[in-house]
C-alpha cells in the first residue's frame, strides 16, 4: 500500500490534541499548499438544506499517512474530524495502526457521513465486526480468525485476494445487469402504457384499452417476464479475464453512469417515441382498409391483436439489442416467450375456449381471420423495424463518435480473439496470523509484553523474532520514540 | 480429515452454469454488420413499398357522402333533414369500368363504436343462444336491459340497439330505364362469427319466434330480431349477416362496414361504364352528434382495400435507411476510433 513512488509518508503520532492538529495541518499544507482552513463543503441542492459533504480536493503527487490509535482518538474528536478527513482523503493510502475496533468503525462512519462515497470494509477477526457493519459493504474473510467477521458481513470469502474478483468482476457485472434490467423494464412498461394514452384521442377518452384484457394480464406475467430475467441473470459485457485486465472498466459504476435521472429521462423519451410508432402506424394502415376478401379488418378486436403483436415484437427486438451475452438460456427465453405468446393467443381465440367460457373469451376467431392477411404482417414488420432501427443507428454512431471505455475494450476483445492469460500468481508464503491470543483488542501498549510473553497460553509457542526490535534506527514509524508512559510487567512466578 | 471435508462441502459447484462460464454468442455492433444491414433493409423496404403503392393505386374506390343537410349536386338527401324514414337518391357516373368483384360499403364518421361503455354493453350469452339469459339479461346492458314495462330486451345492450338501418338499392340507368343491379348479401360477416360465435336459440315448436317468448325487441328497432329476414331462415335471428357485421364494432371513429357484394349476372366482371342511381332508405339519424354517412364502392386485392399509407411508409422508411447507411458510412470512415490500447 505504501509505494516507492510516494513523495512522502506522513506520520501522525502526537499525544495531545494540539500536536495532532499541528501534524495534520502541516500534512495538508504540504500536500495542497493553497488549501483553505475551512473545509470545502458541497453546495446544497435540495431545498437549501445544509449538506455536510466535504468536496474532494485535488492533489499533485502521491502521499501516504500513518496514524496510530492514540492519535486517532484525538483526530476523531469533533473539532479535528474534518481536518483529519481532508488530510486523509488527499493521500493515496492511510494506515491506522493499533486502533481499537470502535475506532475502526468511527473512521468508516466519518467517511460515510462526510463524503459522497461508497465504503467497503474487509476484515477477518472479531475486532473487525463493528467496522464491517458500519461500512456500506462489509466483507468478511473466513478462516484463521473464526467466523465472527463472516457472520456480520454482506459478502464473505476465504482469501483476501478474492476481493479483486468481487469488485472488478462480480460487482461490475451486477451493476451493469441491474441498470440494464431497470432501463428495459421501464421502457417496456411505459411503451405499453403510453399507447393507451394516444388511443384516448380516438375513443372519446373513454379509457378503452387498446389491447385485449388477457394480453394486459399476461404481458408482464408471461410474455415479457423470462427474457428480461435472463438478461438480468446472465448478461456480461466482457469476460472475467478481460475484466481483470482492464480495471478501468470499473469507473462507470463509480460515476453512476448507467442509471441516473438523465438515463431515466432518455428511457421515457424512447418509450414515448416507440409508443407513437406502435399506435399510429397500425392506425394509419388499418384506417379504411378491409381484408383481401372484402370483409372487415378494421374492427376493434383485430386492431387490438395487431397492436399487441406489434408491441411484443418491438419490445422483444429491443431486448435482443440490449443483450450482449447470448447464452442458450437467453435464446430459449426469448424465442420461447414469443412462441408462448402465439400459442396462448391462438388457444384463447379458439373455438374450445369460447364454448367453455363464453363471456371470458369474446375474441374468438380474431387470430384466424386477421393473421392470415399480408397487410397485417407488413404492418407488424414496419412498426418493429421503425422502433428498433433508430436505436441501432444511434448506438452505432455514438460508438464511433464517443466510444466509452466499455466499447473500446469490447472492440479489443473482438480483435484479439484469444483471452488474456491470467497473471501468474505469486505464491506468498502463508503467514500464520501473528495475533495468537483471544483478546479482542489491545488498547495501550502496557499489556503488550504480557501478551507476547506467552505465559498463559495452553500450548507452548515457538520462539519467534520480535516484531519490533528495540534497537532500530531513529527513522522507525512506530511510537517507539514517543514519550508515551507505559508500564512494564516484570516476570513473576505464576500465581 | 473432518476439517478437510468441512472445507470442501462449503465450496460452490464448479459447473459452467454456476460459475457463469456458459458458452455464449457475443454480437457486437460492428460496421461490417450494421451498414450492409441498413442497406439491405432499405432496399427490401423500397421493393415492398413499390409493390404496395402500385397495388394500391390500381384499386378503384368511389365514395359519396350523403348526410342530409348539405346541398349537393350528387344527391338529394337534403330532403331527409328530419332523418326519419325518407327516400333519397345518390347519382354517379362511371367513366371507366369498375373491375369486379365490386364491394359496397356504408361508412360512418365521428361515430365512436370504440367507446368503452358502448363496447361492454352487450350480452354474449344471449347472442350465443343461451335462453337462460333471455329472461335475465346481464347488467352490462343497462340502460337497454329492460324496457319501460320491465320486460327483458333481446338482444340487449347499446351495440345491438344502435344497428344501422339504412337500406340501399342500386340501379343502372340504361337507355332511360332503371335496371336494378343485384346485391349479394351472403357471407359478408366473418365465418367464425356466423358459425361459432353467434347462435340462434333452439326452435320452439319449429318456430324461431316462439323461442323469443317473453322478451321484447330493442327500443330503437322497427322489427324484432326474429323478423330480420323472414324469407331466409339461415339469415334470420342472431345469424342475420347485417346484424353480425354491425356487432363487430369498429376500432376507430371513422369506419366502413360491408353491406353487399356485386357478383351476380352481367355485373360479375364489374360495373360497366354508365350512369347509376343509388336509392337510399334514409332512416339512421347522425346529425345529432355531428356524424356523417357515406357509401363506398371498392374492389380489393391481396393487400385489402385502398390504403396509400403502407406503400408510402415503406418507401419513405426504405429511403431513410439507405440515407442513414450513407451517413454511418461517412462517420465510420472519418471517425472510427483508432485501434489503440486503452
Amino acid at each position: 500500500m505504501l509505494r516507492e513512488e510516494m513523495q512522502e509518508v506522513f506520520i501522525v503520532a502526537g499525544n495531545t490534541h494540539q500536536e495532532v492538529e499541528r501534524e495534520l495541518r502541516s500534512a495538508r499544507k504540504k500536500m495542497h499548499p493553497a488549501s483553505s482552513d475551512e473545509p470545502p463543503m458541497r453546495k446544497s441542492s435540495i431545498l437549501g438544506k445544509k449538506t455536510e459533504v466535504v468536496e474532494d480536493e485535488a492533489v499533485e503527487g502521491e502521499y501516504g499517512m500513518v496514524i496510530n490509535g492514540h492519535s486517532l482518538a484525538y483526530a476523531l474528536q469533533e473539532g479535528l474530524q474534518l481536518e483529519f478527513l481532508r488530510a486523509a482523503c488527499m493521500c493515496q493510502a492511510v494506515i491506522c495502526c493499533r486502533v481499537t475496533p470502535l475506532q475502526k468503525a468511527q473512521v468508516v462512519e466519518l467517511v460515510k457521513k462526510h463524503k459522497r462515497a461508497v465504503t467497503l470494509a474487509i476484515g477477518d477477526g472479531a475486532n473487525d465486526v463493528s467496522m464491517i457493519k458500519a461500512a456500506h459493504i462489509g466483507v468478511g474473510i473466513s478462516g484463521q480468525e473464526g467466523m465472527q467477521a463472516v457472520l456480520s458481513s454482506d459478502y464473505s470469502f476465504a482469501q483476501f485476494r478474492y476481493l479483486q474478483r468481487l469488485l472488478l468482476v462480480h460487482g461490475r457485472w451486477s451493476y451493469l445487469r441491474m441498470c440494464k434490467f431497470l432501463r428495459y423494464f421501464f421502457y417496456k412498461n411505459f411503451t405499453f402504457t403510453f399507447v393507451h394514452f394516444w388511443y384516448g384521442f380516438f375513443c372519446g377518452f373513454s379509457a378503452q384499452t387498446v389491447y385485449d384484457e388477457w394480453f394486459i394480464t399476461l404481458y408482464n406475467l408471461v410474455y415479457t417476464a423470462l427474457p428480461v430475467l435472463g438478461l438480468a441473470l446472465f448478461d456480461q459485457d466482457v469476460d472475467h479475464r478481460w475484466s481483470f485486465q482492464y480495471p478501468q472498466l470499473y469507473t462507470p459504476g463509480q460515476l453512476n453512469l448507467y442509471f441516473s435521472k438523465r438515463a431515466f429521462l432518455r428511457c421515457v423519451l424512447h418509450s414515448g417515441y416507440s409508443s407513437l410508432v406502435l399506435f399510429f402506424i397500425p392506425y394509419a394502415s388499418m384506417h379504411d382498409t378491409v381484408r383481401d376478401d372484402g370483409k372487415d379488418i378494421a374492427d376493434y378486436q383485430s386492431f387490438a391483436l395487431l397492436a399487441q403483436t406489434c408491441l411484443l415484437v418491438a419490445v422483444n427486438m429491443q431486448l435482443g439489442l440490449d443483450t450482449h451475452y447470448w447464452t442458450a438460456v437467453n435464446q430459449f427465453f426469448l424465442w420461447g416467450s414469443m412462441s408462448v405468446y402465439f400459442a396462448v393467443t391462438f388457444t384463447m381465440y379458439s373455438n374450445g375456449m369460447y364454448l367453455i367460457f363464453t363471456s371470458s373469451f369474446p375474441f374468438i376467431g380474431v387470430a384466424r381471420n386477421s393473421l392470415n392477411q399480408p397487410n397485417v404482417w407488413l404492418t407488424i414488420l414496419l412498426t418493429s423495424i421503425l422502433c428498433v432501427l433508430p436505436v441501432l443507428a444511434y448506438r452505432f454512431l455514438y460508438m464511433q463518435l464517443r466510444p466509452t471505455i466499455n466499447d473500446k475494450v469490447r472492440h479489443k476483445v473482438r480483435q484479439d480473439k484469444t483471452p488474456p492469460t491470467a497473471a501468474p500468481r505469486r505464491f506468498q508464503p502463508r503467514r500464520i496470523s501473528t495475533r495468537r491470543s483471544g483478546y479482542a483488542f489491545s488498547h495501550s501498549r502496557g499489556y503488550g509484553d504480557l501478551v507476547t510473553s506467552g505465559k498463559f497460553l495452553l500450548r507452548p509457542v515457538r520462539s519467534r523474532p520480535p516484531l519490533f526490535s528495540r534497537s532500530q534506527p531513529s527513522g522507525s514509524p512506530v511510537a517507539e520514540d514517543s514519550p508515551q508512559i507505559f508500564r512494564t510487567i516484570t516476570e513473576e512466578p505464576s500465581a | 480429515m473432518k476439517k478437510k471435508e468441512e472445507e470442501t462441502s462449503n465450496r460452490p459447484d464448479n459447473t459452467a452454469f454456476t460459475q457463469q462460464r456458459l458458452p455464449a454468442w457475443q454480437p457486437m455492433l460492428s460496421a461490417g454488420i450494421v451498414i450492409p444491414g441498413f442497406v439491405v433493409i432499405g432496399l427490401a423496404f423500397i421493393g415492398v413499398g413499390v409493390a404496395l403503392f402500385v397495388t394500391s393505386q390500381s384499386i378503384q374506390v368511389l365514395e359519396r357522402d350523403y348526410t342530409a343537410g348539405d346541398e349537393s349536386s350528387d344527391h338529394n338527401c337534403s330532403l331527409c333533414v328530419n332523418e326519419a324514414s325518407c327516400l333519397c337518391a345518390v347519382h354517379f357516373t362511371l367513366v371507366q369500368q369498375f373491375e369486379g368483384p365490386v364491394f359496397f360499403y356504408y361508412g360512418l364518421s365521428n361515430y365512436f363504436q370504440n367507446h368503452r361503455k358502448y363496447g361492454v354493453s352487450r350480452d354474449d350469452y344471449q347472442l350465443s343462444g343461451d335462453t337462460s339469459y333471455f329472461t335475465d339479461p346481464q347488467d352490462y346492458c343497462v340502460p337497454y336491459q329492460y324496457d319501460s314495462k320491465n320486460r327483458p330486451i333481446v338482444p340487449c345492450g347499446s351495440v345491438a340497439n344502435s344497428i344501422f338501418n339504412d337500406t340501399f338499392k342500386l340501379y343502372q340507368i340504361v337507355g332511360g330505364q332503371r335496371k336494378q343491379v343485384p346485391f349479394d348479401g351472403k357471407g359478408i360477416s366473418w365465418w367464425t362469427d356466423y358459425n361459432l360465435k353467434y347462435r340462434n336459440p333452439s326452435l320452439v315448436d319449429g318456430s324461431l319466434a316462439k323461442a323469443f317468448n317473453g322478451t321484447v325487441k330493442p327500443v330503437n328497432w322497427p322489427r324484432a330480431v326474429y323478423e330480420l329476414d323472414t324469407s331466409d331462415a339461415s339469415n334470420n335471428g342472431f345469424l342475420n349477416q347485417d346484424f353480425l357485421v354491425w356487432m363487430r364494432r369498429a376500432a376507430l371513429p371513422d369506419f366502413r362496414k360491408l353491406y353487399r357484394r356485386i357478383t351476380e349476372g352481367e355485373y360479375e366482371k364489374g360495373l360497366p361504364v354508365g350512369n347509376y342511381s343509388l336509392e337510399i332508405n334514409y332512416n339512421y339519424p347522425v346529425r345529432g352528434f355531428g356524424g356523417r354517412k357515406k357509401v363506398f364502392f371498392s374492389n380489393v386485392t391481396w393487400m385489402g382495400g385502398k390504403n396509400q399509407f403502407l406503400g408510402i411508409a415503406y418507401l419513405v422508411i426504405g429511403s431513410l435507411c439507405i440515407f442513414m447507411s450513407l451517413v454511418m458510412l461517412i462517420v465510420y470512415a472519418k471517425y472510427r476510433f483508432p485501434d489503440e490500447d486503452s
